[in-house]
């Protein structure tokens, strides 16, 4: 019995087997192929079950499929031939692509900040401890990193749930950020980015089947790790819309309607905010954390508080206000009730550093049999890459006034930071002189992500061409300028609106000659389809 | 004359603690089944803190062999690897003359190959190119020229791929019990394959049969998971004569595949997974490994692409370990001498005859892998005393060799075997003089305890 195969690639297997046992094919599926070295001969491709390829679309986890991240969806892909293009000489209106797509500073220019990068050098490479050209504190945090780790090498496995001077030096600068709420070390736990426990603990709380199965509410618009991950686990999201006319304020009302209606078809039992918000930027203020809390309490929900930008924030009046912080001040009745795991990672803030993969989280009231299966949950992954464990030490225990690499320190992560809220406020200001682009205050983390306005033509070029609007016009700028943004269908928005997100990360210089630039497409295109 | 086999179907996770046997909580972890023995590694972190404290004990230190960490049991890392390393982070090094010429020359290359040259950045989600071409080149050079192509490779920070492949996987028995999670955890079933430990840990096509057959009508299975070679057993799928396994040679599954020509060549779905946390670069810490996969759906390729790419990307520093994994020094190189100056003792030939020696013990040839896992032939007193203890017998075993002896491994309990016969894992990757110790320990250990128990 031959099966047909849905791929592209018609492939038949012919497999004599020593054995008369028929094989039976289940479904769609077809029993895996034995490895038997025997006669392919031409009565075998008659009367004996071909098979196709046992990996397939059909075959494949069906929840793969809905999983979409368009941070490094298409339009980047074809940046990335592009990029080829030019650099085999192709001719075109611009000679590079400017990747605004993605949150990777150093990759737009930033420089990492020196006692990061001496103290990591030490550790890689520890005969450096005799070179006196490495300041004093760089050493010590050095040689301390290392006596932590097994046989003093950051090449070796360290403990699943991280480092313990780490995981210390984590809590202890919690406790002196959140105004001296106590931290326990047992709480933290390292990961692989931000990105890696955010993931741990959805699959921890992703259960059910049926109207049973678990509900996870996310932003609209949202960074698109999370709607990925839900997809991937089976989970059921649920959209609560930030108001985009009031600079994209939560609204506990839009909360509860949200939840209520959840109610119908799910088991709603988590709510994911992301503050200061991705792509949107906003900020959220203290009341609005409190209101956010005490709806998890009355919901009975779980709270996962992404804070991975906490020291990206820029307009005046804002300020960056923990949950943690927030619950714990809210007193007893919330703080030793409510559930909530916080994230932080070493790939935003002033450091930028992306590529180390370090992050971590900080679990509250979590019950402790659950703790435990946490760890086995981490531990299967062994442990999280040592670098990232060692960088995200130092972002928590930077130099001090007395120490030797303070005055440079300072110096450069405030140099980074005030870059950011200079572009912050830049590019705020032009998209708001372009007719069709209204943009919110970017008020903290990275991006932009301005409302465009778009000719009706336009919308319906975009169908016939099978595209969602907003990606087509991202494709047509990506062609014409070389400008390479995310469009806003991938981070999600209420029906009938288009936005793109943009970073904010090229150098200032760059950054005037790139909104510049989308100022004229916008207009350029919108002619083109009035 | 088939083993007897445990019911394959998904285990309910048991905790071990000395204070109850509760059952795991939470529907959503009940498919990850764990049969870690926490008691071992609880005491073991205990003791760790007794003789930091003082404590007297008949040994001064705890070794712990139960990983298969090469630098965390002393061994040091490679200098070019960790020069390389130093500079790409922290560029102001290649201003001196200190470093060799050869590593300032790759840091450079690698540099140009990083976004904003900063280790820091973002790389493209199977890798830097650059890096990921070597790699292909790597497995061309290791395969006799079979061809290995960047696209189907991917760079990661650990496993990632299980998650497009769902219901049975044949998994080995002893088996590496990372890979029995991860698959659990992520709702598969695993489909246990013994490999016969009297040959030599041989995996064998009638038992592989037998397993499949077994999951007639309950599972389906999809995919078959080999180790090569083998954790713990350490075993190389060959078949040889008495003694030619000392010149046993690795041959990748993709090269034997290639040879066998088509159709087979083109029709097998593979997936090849290595690491740099083994053999000469050993470093775990780094978390750099790449997945290669073969004649695997396009249409599906583009979903991988996708899994990998919520990721991001694999750490950078992980990511360099594996371009100087794949490209080290060459003859000629200022720092070739010095890298090949690591000469792979012979630890395994040592492990061998000295445990195949003693009664109570007997091991397989340890072929490769960074492992031994003997066999342990306990006494019926020792095992009711275990039962009595409420432990497995070799965890009995091992709990009381770490007590005694200080001495750390990881009882095959944890790797699951054929039902009534106890082993243990050790990490071979180890010093000679640290071997010496550990073998002084066991053996002394071993002898009191067979008598304690005749």
């Amino acid at each position: 019995m031959c099966k047909k195969n849905k791929t592209k690639q018609k492939k038949i297997i012919i497999i004599t087997k020593r054995t008369t046992k028929p094989m039976n094919t289940q479904e769609n599926s077809c029993r895996i192929a034995i490895l038997h070295t025997s006669n392919m001969s031409q009565e075998a491709v008659n009367g004996v079950p071909c098979r196709g390829k046992v990996l397939t679309l059909d075959t494949m986890n069906p929840n793969v499929k809905r999983v979409e991240y368009a941070v490094r969806g298409p339009i980047v892909q074809r940046a990335v031939q592009i990029e080829k293009e030019l650099r085999e000489g192709a001719k075109k209106p611009f000679t590079e692509v400017i990747k605004a797509n993605i949150g990777d500073a150093h990759a737009m220019g930033q420089k990492p900040v020196t006692f990061l990068r001496q103290v990591l050098a030490l550790c890689s490479y520890p005969e450096l401890l005799e070179d006196n050209k490495f300041p004093e504190d760089a050493k010590k945090r050095a040689r301390r990193i290392l006596g932590a780790c097994g046989g003093q090498s950051i090449g070796a496995y360290s403990a699943s749930q991280g480092i313990e001077c780490v995981r210390q030096d984590v809590a202890r600068y919690i406790e002196k950020r959140d105004g001296g709420i106590p931290s326990n070390p047992d709480n933290i736990y390292l990961s692989t980015g931000a990105s890696d426990a955010i993931v741990t603990m959805l699959k921890l709380l992703v259960c059910g089947e049926g109207r049973g199965r678990t509900g996870v509410m996310i932003s609209i618009p949202q960074y698109p790790l999370y709607s990925a991950a839900l997809a991937d686990l089976g989970a059921v999201q649920i959209n609560y819309y930030l108001d985009e006319d009031k600079c994209w304020s939560l609204d506990i009302k839009e909360l509860r309607r949200a939840v209520t209606e959840a109610r119908q078809h799910c088991n709603p039992r988590v709510l994911c905010i992301i503050n200061p918000g991705n792509p949107t930027g906003q900020v959220q203020s203290r009341q609005c954390i409190e209101d956010v809390i005490r709806f998890a309490k009355e919901e009975h929900l779980f709270l996962m508080a992404d804070e991975v930008y906490q020291d990206n924030v820029y307009a005046e009046g804002c300020a960056f206000h923990s949950f943690k912080k927030v619950l714990f001040e809210m007193g007893p009745e919330y703080s030793s009730t409510v559930e909530m795991a916080s994230f932080h990672s070493t790939s935003k803030c002033y450091m930028g550093e992306c590529g180390f993969r370090g992050g971590y989280m900080e679990v509250i009231n979590l019950d402790p049999e659950v703790k435990a299966q946490l760890i086995k949950l981490v531990s299967v992954r062994l442990c999280p890459p040592v670098p990232g464990q060692a960088l995200l030490d130092l972002v928590v225990n930077p130099p001090q006034p007395d120490e030797p690499s303070h005055t440079t320190f300072m110096k450069e992560r405030t140099a980074v930071l005030a870059a950011l809220a200079e572009k912050a406020r830049l590019t705020e200001q032009v998209f708001n002189t372009v007719p069709g682009i209204t943009c919110n205050p970017v008020q903290g983390a990275m991006y932009t992500f301005p409302r465009i306005t778009l000719p009706q033509k336009a919308i319906d070029k975009a169908k016939e061409a099978g595209q969602v609007p907003d990606m087509f016009y991202c494709m047509r700028l990506l062609e014409e300028e070389g400008i390479c943004l995310v469009p806003g269908s991938g981070f999600g928005q209420r029906e009938g609106t288009f936005h793109f997100r943009m970073t904010i990360l090229p150098p200032t210089e760059k950054l005037k000659i790139v909104l510049q630039k989308i100022r004229d497409f916008h207009q350029r295109f919108t002619q083109e389809f009035s | 004359n088939s083993p007897p086999h445990r019911k394959w179907s998904e285990r309910k996770v048991t905790i071990f603690t000395p204070m109850s046997d509760q059952q795991e909580t939470g529907p959503t972890m009940r498919r990850l089944s764990q049969l870690e023995s926490v008691v071992l590694w609880n005491r073991a972190r205990q003791i760790k803190r007794e003789l930091k404290q003082g404590v007297k004990k008949p040994y001064r230190e705890v070794i712990d062999i139960s990983w298969g960490d090469p630098q965390g049991g002393g061994i040091k890392p490679l200098s070019f690897v960790r020069q390389v390393l130093a500079a790409c982070h922290y560029p102001q090094l290649l201003n001196s003359d200190k470093l060799p010429e050869d590593v300032r020359q790759r840091a450079e290359r690698l540099l140009k190959e990083c976004a904003g040259r900063s280790t820091g950045s973002y790389t493209a989600t199977q890798g830097i190119p650059y890096i990921v071409k070597g790699i292909s080149e790597f497995i061309t050079r290791r395969d006799g020229g079979v061809p290995s192509f960047p696209n189907n490779i991917y760079i990661s920070s650990g496993s990632q791929c299980m998650s497009a492949v769902k219901t049975g996987v044949l998994t080995p028995v002893p088996c590496y019990d990372k890979v029995n999670m991860s698959i659990r955890e992520l709702g598969g079933v695993t489909i246990p394959y013994y490999l016969h430990e009297d040959q030599g840990w041989e995996l064998q096509i009638e038992e592989l049969n037998r397993a499949l057959e077994s999951a007639k009508g309950v599972c389906n299975p999809v995919a078959l998971y080999v180790m090569n070679p083998g954790n713990p057993t350490g075993s190389l799928p060959q078949r040889r004569s008495s003694f030619s396994w000392l010149m046993s040679e690795f041959v990748s599954y993709k090269k034997v595949l290639a040879e066998m020509g088509p159709p087979i060549s083109e029709t097998v779905e593979l997936a090849s997974f290595h690491s740099a946390s083994k053999g000469l670069i050993g470093e775990c810490g780094l978390r750099g490994g790449y997945v290669e996969l073969v004649n695997v759906d396009p249409a599906v390729m583009e979903y991988i692409y996708k899994l990998f790419s919520t990721d991001s990307c694999a750490s950078v520093p992980g990511q360099i370990a594996l371009n100087l994994m794949t490209h080290p020094p060459q003859p000629g190189d200022p720092s070739y001498s010095l890298y090949n100056e690591v000469i792979m003792t012979i630890t395994q030939l040592i492990v061998f005859e000295v445990l195949n020696s003693v009664p109570g013990f007997s091991c397989q040839p340890v072929e490769g892998g960074g492992f031994a896992f003997p066999r342990l032939h306990l006494p019926l007193n020792a095992i009711h005393k275990a039962k009595e203890a409420g432990m497995q017998p070799d965890e009995f075993y091992c709990v009381r060799l770490l007590e005694e002896s200080g001495l750390l491994v990881n009882p095959g309990w944890n790797f699951e075997q054929k039902e009534g016969t106890s082993h243990f894992r050790m990490n071979i990757m180890i010093k000679e003089e640290t071997l010496e110790g550990v073998l002084r320990r066991l053996v002394s250990f071993h002898t009191k305890f067979m008598k304690e128990f005749s």
